[in-house]
């Protein structure tokens, strides 16, 4: 039997350690060891991109990576999104824009959509449709995620100024 | 759904790392961006006794121009290449590899190292390294040893790497001031592998012949394919529109694929030579500017 081995990660700031076999994957870790079950589990097979989570502020697709990788790092969560119980400028977004439907496929979605707006405020419609091209959607048809993305650059934007 | 249970090493060093894979042999994988492998391995297709996790290994992560190479660390992520100033201005074909690959999520793991060292004919990188013939550093117990990429894939997820070898480096000419590369790719949807990729690199001499000219086809065949034939029919002419027929039209009978879900054998063959042709007329405008 593979020995075990103590991690530690830091989710939406707080730390979590525990002891891991191996093969746990992160996402596994995120829903069942720190209890944070916005994150999804879609196709399971690195398709579909519910399970996007931020590592070291770059997503990536918590299926598809075991929780030892992320050892040390630093991993931002759907939950991480909204500051003191107010929402996100992108939840807003999503909210207002009627970016989602079932919502399965949101937390993901967003968590991708934070990541290019921080790389680049003031993405045109092709640049979000790359961006996001990686997470699945089979309610939507992605116009209005497409429009809740730029809701969220224009707020974000006022945001700085203001 | 959850892999079969494996010892995780997490070397610190390069040599670390070969003597754990010296030490575990075939039993053990090498962990780079794990994204082939982990899938493989959920799949149990893959139920390796070892993982040796290179990703704390300083230094093999680079890109750098360097003794007349460019030259490209193991575990540089396809981020990292998608972002490149020095690939996008003097390697924009490794631009249009990395930006085709997968999608956001899996380029920031995935690295150019693995999808080499994968021996997948699916894989693009495969194509483009063979267009651009490099070399492969690849590091044993006994150091250092170079393979050229034509002769780094062997079968149908195999390469030339022994198992206690690491692929460290790889290293890309940049002879010739006139080149220019392009990679093109026909996938069903953004994200999937390649139904067929046709990548072309040509360098012209001052007088604006061929004097050099790489080819090579993504997932047409059991292991990445070099058109040779085509290659040849290009090389020390003027580019003409007729000799960029006439070579997309032996690459087309290079290629060897196989009727599959993403289409039969015969549109894939179609394929390649229009994707040839289209190669050939944009890395011909890049070599020209």
């Amino acid at each position: 039997m593979p020995s075990t081995r103590r991690v530690s990660i830091q989710i939406n700031g707080e730390k979590i350690s525990a002891e891991v076999e191996p093969r746990l994957l992160l996402v596994h870790f995120i829903r069942e060891t720190a209890g944070l079950t916005g994150t999804h589990i879609g196709c399971d097979t690195s398709s579909c991109g519910a399970c996007t989570v931020l590592l070291d502020g770059r997503p990536v697709k918590s299926c598809t990576l075991f929780a030892v990788q992320a050892d040390g790092g630093e991993i931002s969560t759907v939950e991480g999104l909204n500051r003191n119980g107010q929402m996100h400028p992108i939840q807003e977004g999503f909210h207002l824009e009627h970016g989602l439907q079932c919502g399965f496929c949101t937390p993901g979605m967003m968590m991708s959509a934070r990541a290019l707006l921080e790389r680049n405020p003031h993405p045109d419609e092709q640049e979000i449709r790359w961006a996001i091209a990686g997470n699945l959607c089979r309610c939507t048809g992605y116009q209005n995620i497409i429009k809740a993305i730029q809701y969220a650059s224009k707020k974000m934007a006022e945001g700085v100024s203001a | 759904m959850i892999p079969a249970s494996f010892e995780y090493l997490r070397p610190g060093s390069l040599n670390e790392a070969i003597a754990m894979l010296s030490e575990h042999g075939d039993e053990a994988k090498i962990l780079s961006g794990g994204q082939s492998l982990i899938p493989m391995m959920k799949f149990r297709l893959s139920r390796p006794a070892c993982l040796i996790d290179i990703n704390r290994i300083p230094n093999l992560d680079y890109i750098k121009e360097e003794d007349g190479y460019l030259k490209i660390g193991g575990l540089t992520r396809e981020t990292a290449l998608e972002h490149s100033d020095l690939i996008r201005s003097r390697f924009p074909i490794l631009h249009d590899t990395s930006f085709v690959i997968a999608d956001v999520q899996v380029r920031n793991l995935a690295t150019v190292g693995g999808n080499l060292a994968h021996g997948d004919p699916a894989n693009d990188h495969p194509a483009t390294m063979l267009a651009l013939d490099a070399e492969i550093v690849a590091t044993g117990p006994q150091g250092e040893r170079i393979i050229p990429i034509k002769d780094f894939f062997v079968a149908i997820f195999t390469t030339a790497l022994r198992p206690e070898e690491i692929l460290t480096e790889i290293r890309i000419p940049m002879n010739g001031s006139r080149r220019g590369g392009a990679y093109l790719k026909v996938e069903r949807k953004v994200g999937d592998y390649a139904t067929a990729g046709v990548a072309v690199q040509v360098t012209l001499n001052d007088r604006g012949d061929v004097q050099r000219a790489g080819i090579g086809l993504t997932n047409v065949g059991p292991t990445p394919i070099k058109a040779t034939g085509a290659e040849g029919a290009l090389a020390g002419k003027q580019l003409t529109d007729e000799g960029i027929a006439e070579a997309a039209r032996r690459a087309s009978e290079e290629a060897q694929p196989s009727s599959d879900l993403r289409g039969p054998a015969e549109y894939k063959t179609a394929l390649v030579q229009e994707l040839t042709r289209r190669a050939l007329y944009r890395a011909w405008e890049r070599a020209k500017k």
